[in-house]
């Protein structure tokens, strides 16, 4: 057994750790988006909001509960998407040679990206939980001490595999680029239409007939019904829709999102193995 | 200088009508040539003449297009990770991540390779003291030299003890006391059994170190042997004396079977010899000393390997200094 990954995964810490800059700012960047856009839209919705009834066994919803799910969902994608530009440095600035030259399997750079991406993405996803609580977003309300380890556990495993697919595609898509400018002009292309075209901000159910259909698929979205099924309930009421999961749904999702892991995780193996790096 | 005789050992690195091509661009045509096992094998060439690419196919970094090659006993085509595990390399450009430090960088290639925690922690404290980089284990790459990082990256192939090392011209940037020092340690790695592979622009050391020299350009091997083969195939050595009685001398030296040809100068007179001058210099001496003659200057002039790198590739190289000519000069009645 080679523990070649566990080396790629300690080094990329390290890097983490120690460009303060980068590590605060990646923290701080989901709480400034929850205390801004958060309160801001929640202030104005919820007023709007407030006349529609609610069905009964459904309990209302703000939208900051509603939207830090959203936020959740993004601040992971965003981590996810970048977290192979270091594959495209190292190529860049040599020590990707190295590796390649070297007799570790080249899965195991992806494993250890996609390892070390989870990891960033558990810790943000913690911090806006525990953030988003303190400034009042309706996260296990009513839970038990078993039953919010059990939920922040479900959104962890949702979080890890939604992420290790979008880390998957950016090693994949790193080990294949040329330039930085080049990498970053893709993935700002990729994430407006993952992010926006999700009901991380707004639910779906207004979206014209297509864009429904994308969305529902969207592995966002798909995290998106996890994090709000264990963070929320599985019967609420929010942004004047009303929102019903059952275990099959969320299992389905779940589904989905190993589905896209597993893909993706192909094709960064595919692009790993065509690499030539001299 | 010297080079040993040739005995049976068996090639470590087989290359046979290896041809690679970028495009329309043969980069390497049709190269063969053997490497045996516990060598030091130069391989020579002006910038872009082929080198490169032949070392990225042999380390496993370029996939084979044409011919064969073999290295370990590994085809490189059939068997790359078994390549790899037996090889180690430095490259010739700075592969080490800049907010990496010292003692990580070899750390991470350490675990890279699979060596055991205790070998590869000992392992470290020794390379670290070897390039003088002890004090330097937690300071981020970025921080280092030119020099020290060159240091560390040969202390970093060194780390595995691999059965091939691969060194793509090593010693660049640095100055001559660590140069030494690194030929010292590369020796000494070489005896231990590893082969070296090395290219190098600096002649004066290829000549020192190897035991087999190629020299390539434009994609084809021009010539192969011992750094005294290939100067011999430019001309003979020529030893320069002024003594007491340079008449006599003359007339002594002149019957000596080794001596080609003797030609008068104002002071002294000049010895072209068909065999290796260092070899017949002590028999001149020990000639004239023996009919009372007293020696007041000797010089030996050797083809040098620029001399034979010049003559082969026909260009000087211009981006990298190259070493001196090979002149000798011995004192009066020294051995």
């Amino acid at each position: 057994m080679n523990y070649g990954f566990v080396n790629i995964y300690w080094r990329d810490m390290i890097r983490f750790v120690r460009f303060r800059t980068m590590l605060f700012s990646s923290l701080l960047q989901p709480a400034l988006w929850l205390a801004f856009f958060g309160i801001a839209m929640s202030s104005s919705f919820d007023s709007l909001m407030s006349g529609v009834p609610i069905p009964p066994g459904a309990h209302a919803v703000g939208y900051l509960t509603f939207m830090a799910a959203g936020i959740i969902a993004m601040t992971t994608l965003f981590t996810c998407l970048f977290g192979g530009m270091i594959i495209l440095f190292d190529k860049n600035w040599g020590l990707m040679r190295e590796i390649l030259a070297s007799p570790m399997p080249r899965d195991h750079v992806i494993i250890g990206i996609g390892l070390s991406g989870m990891t960033k993405s558990f810790i943000q996803a913690i911090i806006i939980m525990v953030f988003g609580i303190i400034i009042g977003a309706g996260f296990f309300v009513g839970f038990s001490a078993v039953q919010i380890a059990i939920a922040v556990l479900g959104i962890l495993v949702f979080v890890a595999v939604f992420g290790l697919g979008f880390l998957f595609l950016s090693a994949g898509i790193a080990i294949s680029m040329e330039t930085p400018e080049g990498m970053q002009g893709i993935m700002t292309l990729l994430t407006m239409p993952i992010f926006f075209a999700s009901n991380a901000l707004y639910p779906l159910n207004a979206f014209p007939e297509f864009l429904k259909v994308i969305s529902t698929y969207n592995p966002m979205t798909l995290l998106i019904n996890g994090i709000r099924y264990f963070a929320i309930g599985d019967d609420f009421m929010a942004m004047g829709t009303h929102y019903v999961y059952t275990t099959n749904d969320i299992l389905l999702s779940f589904a989905g999102l190993v589905a896209f892991a597993l893909i993706m995780y192909a094709f960064a193996r595919w692009r790993f193995h065509k690499a030539v790096v001299t | 200088m010297v080079a040993q005789p040739l005995t049976e050992n068996e090639a470590i690195i087989t290359v046979e009508n290896l041809e690679f091509s970028y495009g329309d661009f043969k980069a390497v045509d049709g190269i063969s040539f053997t490497v045996k096992k516990g060598e030091i094998f130069s391989f020579l060439g002006p910038n872009g003449a082929g080198k490169s690419t032949a070392i990225n196919v042999l380390i496993t970094l370029l996939a084979l297009q044409k011919g064969k090659a073999s290295v370990a006993g590994y085809d490189v085509a059939k068997d790359p990770q078994k390549v790899r595990e037996s090889i180690g390399i430095v490259f010739q450009e700075i592969t080490l991540d800049r907010d990496m430090t010292v003692w990580e960088s070899l750390e991470f290639h350490g675990k890279l390779y699979s060596m055991p925690h205790t070998d590869r922690r000992k392992r470290i404290e020794e390379l670290l003291i070897l390039v003088q980089l002890e004090n330097k284990r937690d300071v981020r790459t970025k921080n280092l030299s030119g020099g020290m990082k060159r240091r560390l990256e040969i202390a970093r192939g060194l780390m595995t003890r691999p059965k091939v090392l691969f060194l793509d011209e090593p010693t660049i940037g640095l100055d001559p006391q660590t140069r030494m020092r690194m030929w010292d340690y590369i020796k000494d790695v070489n005896k231990e059994g590893t082969t070296i592979f090395l290219t190098t622009h600096y002649m004066d050391e290829a000549d020192q170190l190897s035991d087999q020299i190629s020299i390539i350009d434009n994609g084809k091997i021009i010539i192969s042997g011992t750094s005294w083969q290939l100067k011999n195939t430019l001309g003979q050595d020529i030893i320069y004396l002024e003594t007491s009685n340079n008449d006599a001398s003359i007339q002594l030296l002149q019957n000596l079977s080794s001596v080609k040809d003797i030609t008068t100068k104002s002071h002294g007179f000049l010895v072209s010899v068909h065999e290796d001058g260092t070899k017949v210099l002590p028999t001149i001496m020990e000639r004239l000393h023996k009919a009372g003659i007293s020696i007041d200057t000797v010089n030996l002039k050797k083809p040098s390997m620029d001399d034979v790198f010049v003559y082969y590739t026909g260009k000087e190289i211009r981006d990298e200094p190259i070493g001196k000519s090979g002149f000798i000069s011995l004192r009066p009645g020294g051995h």
